[in-house]
């Protein structure tokens, strides 16, 4: 039997019983375990490519509760590459502005517009089981297409076994146990992996003593689309911190931040959550507004990686590979760039296109990453919660000084949003050959510019491409995809030439940029490519 | 010359990081005496007493 071990939100993946269930076993290229946010972008990824995914989860869906809801700009890009974006722009809540409160006293707002020129917001607020939901409605459209994905809900997995070459899985299901076997096992299975325990791997980091309460609730208030977050809030046992956001279907995602020694079934009780609830939207109105609660939950957050995200056969990502306190939005967004990095370089080796040492690579540039996002959730945590008294001294000068003088506004941190990290200087990556904009390095995610009706990344879709901007002359080379833009738009000429008059720049299947050069030859690419396919 | 009040520190997360980490495990005292002896150090490297009048101003 499979046990429940939450309620779903959507069915996305229902249980049917397949012929291998019976017989020996079969043998897939890629496993993927969890239908989370992670497993899901990486079989579509891998499938649109045309490498076999399957993809087991102990449920049928999306798990009740709004979990991540903020998503950042490169995921909705990736997103967006792999065809499902437009219905999480659709359903998303759009936001830009926000604002900063210490006690009584609106110290200041920021504004995360980026510059015009982009296809994606800076951010979205959508419930993680939309996200997911939508993940799924293009793999279903893609598997009509006969793209090779498939979903297998209610399948726990409850034995691994590593060989050299391959895993084997004994998996349970509603009709009794069977065993598969997989070429690579990816675990997509969040932060208490039970791949990662059933191979005995450690997960260490530092643990935050704080609780977080969690209320969605839903209401049609009239406050503004904006991040509100408060400092020693003013409203009654609203804790250390509080947040207030915005999302979809009339619901707000409020936090209080409550402390260390608390009881948490009291918390938890209705007439406790609402107490502070009214006092926070009464502080605002006035009045306490009629509003619903949706999800409650009381967290603790933990900063942890394992050391090794490749072990053999078997990949971590997302959650189960590291894990972040929630402010700054790097946890989901994290774990889809995870995806992302892995899906080419698997698709690549499956190929025949490149051998194992590209695969080493996901470990190193997906550790880089999170160890930057540990970095700034740390940071974030240790000023929203003094833990002495020297850095409770700082902290309160640097907001006391921020309602006033704009040098201290960027000391203030609520959690510095997720953006896309840059694998420069690791091996994949090519040294930078041009003077060019810091932004688009090599090792840089790609920005996006208008070209044309459209947008640069558009046109670099799922494969290597050399993109050759201004007067910059093509190199000889038909087993690279060319872009050619000899007259690029201002955006596309500030971002990508800075000074220069022309650029080739060489860039991933992840839309990584893997090198660039005022002007180049074939051999010196074909030297850059390898490199970037972990042949150097 | 006007007293910056405006953003002027490259990457403040990590100023502010190393300057908590310097902190660390020092009581009460200790910690007001650093924070005593780095104001003396920057007010030196100023130097302008107009600017340091302008600086106590803003932090009162």
């Amino acid at each position: 039997m499979v046990a429940v071990r939450y309620k779903t939100a959507f069915t996305l993946y229902p249980y049917k019983k397949v012929p291998e269930q019976t017989g020996t076993p079969v043998r897939h290229p890629v496993v993927i375990v969890g239908g989370g946010p992670v497993g899901l972008t990486l079989a579509l990824d891998l499938g649109k490519k045309g490498t076999p995914a399957l993809v087991l989860d102990d449920h049928e869906g999306a798990g009740l509760g709004s979990k991540a809801i903020c998503f950042a700009k490169r995921t909705l890009d990736i997103a967006h590459r792999l065809g499902a974006a437009q219905p999480m722009i659709d359903k998303g809540v759009i936001w830009n502005v926000g604002r900063v409160f210490h006690g009584d006293d609106r110290l200041f707002s920021f504004d995360l517009q980026p510059e015009a020129g982009h296809r994606n917001p800076a951010f979205i607020n959508l419930q993680q089981p939309y996200f997911e939901r939508f993940l799924m409605d293009e793999i279903r459209r893609v598997q009509s297409q006969g793209a090779p994905i498939e979903t297998r809900g209610r399948n726990r997995v409850i034995g691994l076994k590593t060989h050299a070459d391959f895993v084997t899985l004994d998996i349970d299901t509603p009709d009794g146990p069977y065993q598969i076997e997989a070429d690579y096992l990816v675990a997509c299975d969040g932060a208490r992996s039970a791949m990662r325990d059933m191979m005995g791997l450690s997960f260490d980091g530092r643990m935050f003593e704080d609780n977080f309460l969690i209320a969605d609730v839903r209401m049609t208030a009239d406050f503004p689309t904006e991040r509100w977050f408060w400092f020693e809030p003013p409203f009654k046992d609203s804790g250390q911190s509080a947040l207030l956001h915005k999302q979809p279907d009339d619901i707000w995602r409020i936090d209080f931040q409550l402390g260390w020694d608390i009881d948490r079934d009291q918390e938890l009780q209705e007439d406790r959550i609402r107490a502070r609830v009214d006092a926070m939207l009464s502080s605002q109105t006035g009045e306490v507004p009629d509003y619903e609660l949706v999800w409650t939950s009381i967290y603790t957050f933990q900063c942890r990686r394992m050391k090794e995200f490749r072990h053999g056969r078997v990949f971590f990502a997302g959650d189960s590979a590291h894990q972040v306190s929630p402010f700054g939005a790097r946890g989901a967004n994290s774990g889809v760039q995870d995806a992302e990095n892995l899906a080419w370089k698997l698709d690549h080796v499956i190929k025949g296109l490149a051998g194992e040492p590209l695969l080493d690579s996901y470990s190193q540039e997906r550790g880089h990453g999170a160890d930057e996002n540990i970095l700034n959730s740390s940071r974030a945590t240790d000023f929203m919660t003094p833990k002495t008294q020297a850095s409770r001294l700082f902290r309160d000068a640097v907001l006391n000084l921020a309602g006033r003088h704009p040098f201290a506004r960027p000391m203030v941190n609520s959690g510095r949003l997720s953006v896309p990290c840059t694998y420069q200087g690791l091996p994949l990556i090519s040294a930078d050959a041009l003077d060019g904009p810091a932004a688009t390095r090599p090792g840089a995610a790609c920005v996006d510019a208008p070209v044309g009706n459209g947008f640069l990344l558009d046109l670099l879709g799922h494969d290597f491409v050399l993109l050759v901007l201004g007067g910059s002359t093509p190199p000889d080379m038909p087993e690279l995809r060319l872009v050619h833009i000899p007259d690029p738009t201002p955006e596309l000429a500030v971002r990508y030439l800075g000074g220069n008059s022309g650029a080739i720049y060489l860039i991933r299947p992840d839309q990584h940029i893997a090198g660039r050069w005022p002007g180049i030859d074939a051999r010196t690419i074909r030297v850059a490519l390898d490199r970037a396919l972990g042949k150097d | 010359m006007a007293l910056i009040l405006t953003p002027n520190i490259t990457d403040p997360d990590g100023f502010y990081d190393e300057l908590l980490a310097a902190h660390e495990g020092l009581d009460k005292d200790q910690s007001d005496a650093l924070t005593a002896r780095l104001v003396l150090v920057l007010a030196n490297h100023i130097g302008d007493r107009d600017l340091l009048r302008l600086a106590l101003e803003a932090a009162k």
